[in-house]
């Protein structure tokens, strides 16, 4: 070693472009092969748990080992249903931004059962605090797809009053914390909640999202030790869908530890889990939520799973990774899994998935319609625009109130707004 | 009316903010058990319990996004940042976040966060304890920014600060938690007994956020300012015998701009000064807003006293600060302008 030169790892992903799709770096275990602790296992006992895979269906479609959750017939039908819905969702969103009707979108493609199991397994006191990808989560905790559309659409119902790029919605009542574009920064604040519930006395829990990519972020750091110091009832998610834009996860450090690893060094239990199997993440999300509900403190959730599609409308992936790796990704397609699932128990069939398919097209062409009524891009009702000085302040100051007056002046041609 | 120091009105606001309303809490490095390297929190944690103030990681940025967290989640978090040199580190989450929550939900979500940090120089402090940034936060919507000069002020406005349901940056001039310091570092230090405004009352009451006030009435010239240097204004006017009209503005933004116009107006001639360094900082918005209102009753051109446009040096502390000697010859510069 003595003659080595110190030189640059620089992390390369298994194919690019052109290249036969390259899976073998991705550690998979057999369905059930992972033992299901106690929720009031200590830390050190269950470290095999962040560097495994919790993963319930086996190739066989039918759901197996300890973790598997029993779930009744019916309501993973519910699942099904709310998985496709975010999928057709998108589908005709991606659709309208290529027709120029919206600015942007980003799409969850393969990543439906990160939001929709976690989101069944929460309770709806539960906060959450999403990245952009968890559109799921809007969707189970009641925000309608109108409103959805109308965000993205900035027009008179927008939610957001124009002033967010499509996807950042929120939702007060549903406990869905508002979507920033800088990432990350949702982390540490899902911590803090977690802290002031338990600061208040209350039994609810905070669960948060973030990608593999911006776990390189400070603030990941910030809401790993906070959350580990203060046992902060939270649930920390990494959706490592294997891809931040062009870099491959190993660009954020995935290469030698699963992020899944990286809260033990402070102590929080880290579960890597089966991010396409939907049984799976209910599964480890409710075990976590119990653990943390009974004063356990946090768990660290590695959702193993593939982004399907590009990262957003302005980016093009053919430039960066095989056309077909997501067709070669071992763990699947969440949606035909749970669906093979219940075809294979007898309580689904190819003739009422077709069925739920149309039905769930038809009520995003439904919601579609009623948005454009809203406003479009192009035609009206447009949004006033002079509430863009609403809300920088609880109650809008002297500076902001003259502002809207120039704004005014100029925009109707009456005066001409002087300057200042 | 009791005599209280900046250091005693500061902890007096957070005692009666936290007797009042069991959802103020205050986390920072070394407030609880230690109760504040400048001991602002003293006593609060064995009153109040650990779980409502809370030692917190030497982590800025996980400070004031937990902080953020727990606003949104019905408690109002008094952060400290034990020196203002050390806020880098959260600066994303106060301007991408803390600042514009409330815009980016229409109003559905807002986290009332205070964030509390000494700033300034004349400490001996070097350039990672001296600085202050409050231009940089002036210059984000959606935050308010305040630096008192006074302990009176100090807890008026941060009792203010803390009931407001906007975020707020809250900066404590450090050289000024003892006693008023006139810019001369020649001259024994003197307590705040010695002040009007070191008598504080010992109840609730508040000083509200965006009002400047008239330190020191005066004809011939104005000289605008905030924290340390409002005492330094008041003694190098009193030093060269013009007759200054000293206009603390107490509330950085939002800015009351009318009793500043109107001092200027009456005087014809205005100083604006700060401890910060000039360029591209504060005094510039000031002298901007104030020629637009008064240019026509202006005499000369506003002039700027500030910080030099370098680092906080350790050793040269005296001829960066802009003290009694440089406030004084510009006084005496402005009032040579025919």
């Amino acid at each position: 070693m003595a003659n080595k030169k110190s030189r640059l790892h620089i992390p390369r992903p298994t194919a690019r472009p052109g290249e036969t799709p390259d899976f073998s770096y991705l550690e998979l275990a057999d369905a059930g092969s992972a033992d299901k602790p106690s929720i009031n296992a200590r830390t050190r006992d269950i470290e095999y748990l962040s560097s495994g895979l919790v993963r319930i269906l086996d190739d066989e479609h039918h759901a197996v080992g300890p973790w598997n959750p029993d779930l009744d017939p019916a309501k993973l039908q519910v699942a099904l249903r709310w998985m496709l819905l975010n999928r057709q969702f998108d589908k005709r969103m991606w659709q309208i931004q290529r027709q120029g009707r919206i600015s942007f979108y980003m799409e969850a493609a393969g990543e439906e059962a990160v939001s929709i199991g976690a989101a069944m397994a929460l309770r709806s006191g539960d906060m959450c605090f999403p990245s952009y990808r968890n559109q799921g989560l809007y969707m189970y905790r009641g925000v309608k797809l109108v409103d959805m559309m109308c965000q993205c659409l900035s027009n008179t119902r927008d939610m957001c009053k124009g002033r967010q790029l499509p996807v950042m919605y929120h939702s007060k009542s549903g406990n869905v914390f508002s979507i920033s574009g800088n990432l990350a920064t949702q982390y540490p604040q899902a911590v803090g909640w977690a802290m002031a519930s338990a600061i208040k006395g209350e039994d609810h829990i905070a669960a948060s999202w973030i990608g593999d990519g911006s776990t390189a972020e400070a603030d990941f750091h910030h809401a790993l030790t906070f959350a580990a110091v203060y046992q902060a009832p939270a649930i920390l998610n990494v959706v490592n869908n294997q891809w931040a834009i062009s870099t491959f996860q190993g660009t954020a450090g995935g290469e030698r530890r699963p992020f899944a690893a990286r809260g033990l060094g402070v102590g929080i239990p880290g579960i890597r889990v089966d991010g396409n199997d939907l049984l799976a993440v209910y599964a480890v999300t409710l075990w976590a939520a119990d653990r943390a509900r009974r004063g356990g403190g946090p768990t660290l959730i590695e959702n193993v799973t593939y982004r399907g599609g590009a990262h957003s409308t302005s980016d093009d992936p053919s430039k960066y990774r095989p056309k077909d790796e997501w067709a070669a990704f071992p763990l699947g397609d969440p949606i035909e899994r749970l669906k093979q699932h219940l075809i294979v128990e007898g309580h689904w069939s190819e003739k009422k998935h077709e069925a739920l398919e149309e039905e769930l097209k038809a009520e995003v062409h439904a919601a579609w319609k009623e948005a454009q009524k809203y406003g479009t891009m192009t035609e009206g009702p447009f949004l006033d625009p002079s509430t863009m000085f609403d809300d920088v302040y609880a109650e809008t100051p002297h500076h902001l109130q003259s502002q809207r007056r120039r704004m005014r002046e100029v925009e109707s041609g009456n005066g001409n707004g002087g300057t200042s | 009316m009791a005599q209280m120091n900046m250091i005693e009105a500061i902890r007096s606001a957070l005692d009666i903010v936290m007797d009042k309303d069991p959802n103020v809490v205050v986390l920072g490095e070394d407030v609880g058990y230690f109760g504040g390297v400048f001991r602002c929190t003293d006593g609060l944690q064995r009153k109040y319990g650990e779980h409502r103030v809370i030692d917190a990681p030497i982590a800025e940025g996980g400070i004031i996004g937990a902080a953020i967290g727990m606003g949104i989640n019905g408690l109002r978090p008094v952060a400290e940042i034990q020196f203002a040199d050390y806020i880098y580190p959260g600066f994303d989450q106060v301007v991408s976040e803390l600042a514009r929550i409330r815009y980016r939900s229409c109003g559905e979500f807002f986290s009332p966060v205070t964030i509390r940090t000494p700033c300034g120089g004349g400490i001996r402090g070097g350039q990672t304890h001296s600085q202050s940034p409050e231009a940089i936060f002036a210059h984000v919507s959606g935050i308010k920014t305040v630096m008192p000069s006074n302990p009176y002020d100090a807890k008026g406005l941060l009792i203010a600060s803390i009931e407001s349901d906007d975020p707020v940056v809250f900066f404590e001039p450090k050289r000024i938690y003892n006693g008023p310091f006139d810019g001369d570092p020649e001259k024994p230090a003197v307590g705040w007994s010695s002040h009007p405004k070191g008598e504080v009352p010992e109840g609730h009451y508040t000083v509200p956020l965006g009002k400047a006030e008239v330190v020191r009435e005066g004809s011939e010239l104005t000289i605008v300012t905030y924290g340390t240097l409002v005492h330094v204004a008041v003694a190098a006017s009193e030093a060269t015998g013009v007759d200054a009209e000293v206009v603390d503005i107490r509330s950085i933004s939002p800015l009351d701009i009318d009793t500043l116009a109107d001092s200027v107006k009456k005087t014809g001639r205005c100083i604006v000064a700060h401890e910060a360094t000039r360029f591209g900082g504060y005094g510039g918005e000031l002298a901007a807003r104030i020629q637009k209102e008064c240019f026509w009753h202006l005499e000369a051109p506003i002039g700027r006293i500030a910080g030099w446009d370098t680092p906080y040096p350790h050793a040269f502390e005296w001829q960066y600060f802009p003290g009694k000697k440089r406030m004084m010859a510009g006084i005496r510069s402005m009032m040579e302008i025919e």
